[in-house]
């Protein structure tokens, strides 16, 4: 009861507030906008409607673009996690890349990557990896190295190959840390198809809100906004559930 | 030199502590450590220390918190190599020769959560190759003959703390090794499962012989559960004495304490204690 009533009043509260002052001006003047600037939260609602196929096809597009670039991301960033763990070599010399990496600002990524890869899917995905990489690889390295040392000295006496201890006991170990990487992932894999999109604006919700933005679009521009949002959650959402279903003794 | 888990079980453990083994040095499980050194750093953990077992032979060893007996019980077991002197398990000298000869039981159960109690009591023979369903039957009989049976699907977060344990303790049988090192394996158990426990594992023990050395603060268990007793100093670690339990002794555990025969060997521990930590 707790858990659904209390958010949604509050969610409620806040669109009704949007509503009151969208439409009685308010907003406007506080913003010292034009009122048909500011979106209500009831023309918002209106344009989700009309423009629901445009907002459906380029939502297709940007989920595509999320979806391989988290993908990418998980095979990388898992497979490099594994490779500093087995290698104190391997893990000296990529983690300051590995960290360097985080430093970049997308913003000023982006339109380099648009020169190097050209316009396209390309450089978008190569964002959503960039940024879904590190999260995942830092919590899944991390949780390799969560085995209790006696476990693995139990599983040595036990006949186990360095490769059986990384698979019967430290790889089920990172899994909790895996999916919390991944959890961060997939809402930032959002924010990183949308800065992809501003920098090569071809379709999907990104390139739809910078366009709507500079055509005074308001209302479609949050519709995007609020599609982006919900996608992020429900993916947020599935891996939950995956995680609930796969690490089921915690 | 592996034995196969269903060895035949009505041996008896039934040599004096301390007597030669019959079969020599050469006998599966026999242990010998010779002028054993041991410093971590600058550290000097075990210094210049002299220990035989016969085969099949359970050794205890008490000693202070901290004087070094797991790090002692480690070097046997092949984890770790000494920095000096030598130890000699089942004619292994090496680390790798005698971690092949060694199963470790270590003090908390350490079952993996994501296995079933029979998939954590198999863990050796999967580790080996043999198949998951071939592991299990394998361990099912040992489930059946240690009390365990009906539990083998459970996980280890269903069962009790002292069920735990004998699991942990099946899978270090299930390794077929012929030695095996018990580091306080009941430590982390409440005083009434403690008892049960050791009466358990002084059945199972003669049920399926193994060389044990075990770890133990509790003058009073290793004394129930082994044929001798070795009582370390403080750091770094020599042997101050080295008792027999005293044999044969009740099976009944609170038969076995009370005689007086053991109430006065776990005095004499109790002094020895009390003299290498002065």
């Amino acid at each position: 009861m707790k858990r659904w009533l209390l958010p949604s009043l509050l969610l409620a509260a806040l669109i009704g507030a949007w509503q009151i002052a969208a439409s009685s001006g308010a907003l406007a003047d506080l913003l010292n906008l034009e009122s048909f600037v500011v979106a209500s939260p009831a023309e918002i609602a209106e344009a989700l409607w009309q423009s629901r196929s445009l907002l459906a096809e380029n939502a297709w597009v940007t989920l595509k673009e999320v979806l391989i670039g988290f993908g990418c991301a998980i095979v990388a960033g898992v497979g490099f996690a594994i490779a500093m763990h087995l290698s104190e070599t391997v893990r000296l010399t990529f983690q300051p890349l590995i960290i360097a990496s985080q430093t970049i600002p997308i913003v000023v990524l982006a339109p380099i990557l648009v020169i190097g890869f050209g316009f396209g899917i390309g450089p978008i995905l190569v964002i959503i990896g960039l940024i879904c990489f590190f999260p995942i690889t830092v919590n899944t390295l991390d949780g390799l190295a969560s085995v209790d040392p006696e476990a693995t000295k139990m599983m040595r006496t036990l006949d186990a190959s360095r490769g059986q201890i990384l698979r019967r006991v430290e790889m089920p170990s990172a899994l909790p840390y895996f999916f919390s990487g991944a959890k961060i992932a997939v809402a930032v894999a959002v924010i990183g198809a949308v800065f992809g999109e501003l920098a090569a604006p071809d379709s999907g919700l990104g390139a739809l809100i910078f366009r709507d933005m500079n055509q005074l679009e308001t209302a479609r521009a949050f519709a995007a906004v609020a599609i982006l949002s919900a996608m992020a959650i429900l993916l947020y959402a599935i891996l939950a559930l995956a995680e609930r279903r796969i690490v089921t003794w915690r | 030199m592996r034995q196969d888990t269903n060895m035949p079980t009505t041996e008896a453990r039934d040599f004096a502590a301390g007597a030669a083994s019959p079969a020599g040095e050469g006998a599966a499980g026999a242990v010998a450590i010779r002028d054993l050194s041991h410093s971590y750093a600058e550290l000097r953990t075990i210094e210049r220390l002299d220990l035989d077992l016969p085969a099949h032979g359970v050794l205890g060893l008490v000693g202070p918190s901290g004087c070094g007996k797991s790090t002692l019980l480690e070097l046997i077991a092949g984890l770790q190599e000494p920095s000096d002197g030598e130890i000699r398990v089942d004619g292994a000298v090496d680390a790798d020769g005698r971690l092949a000869h060694c199963a470790f039981m270590p003090q908390r159960d350490l079952l993996l959560p994501w296995l079933s109690a029979i998939d954590n009591a198999a863990l050796a023979l999967r580790n080996r190759g043999v198949r998951r369903g071939e592991a299990r039957r394998r361990a099912a009989g040992l489930f059946e003959r240690f009390g365990l049976a009906g539990f083998e699907r459970s996980a280890p977060a269903e069962l009790s703390g002292g069920m735990r344990q004998r699991v942990a303790f099946l899978r270090t049988l299930v390794a077929g090794k012929p030695v095996l090192a018990l580091d306080e394996p009941f430590a982390s158990l409440d005083a009434i499962t403690r008892a049960e426990m050791q009466q358990w594992l002084a059945a199972a023990l003669a049920a399926d012989p193994r060389t044990v050395v075990l770890v133990s603060h509790d003058v009073e268990e290793a004394l129930y559960l082994c044929d001798s007793v070795a009582v370390l100093s403080a750091r770094p670690a020599r042997v101050v004495t080295r008792l027999s339990a005293p044999a044969p002794r009740a099976t009944e555990r609170d038969e076995a304490v009370t005689d007086p025969a053991f109430v006065s060997v776990r005095e004499r521990a109790m002094q020895a204690l009390r003299e290498g930590t002065g």
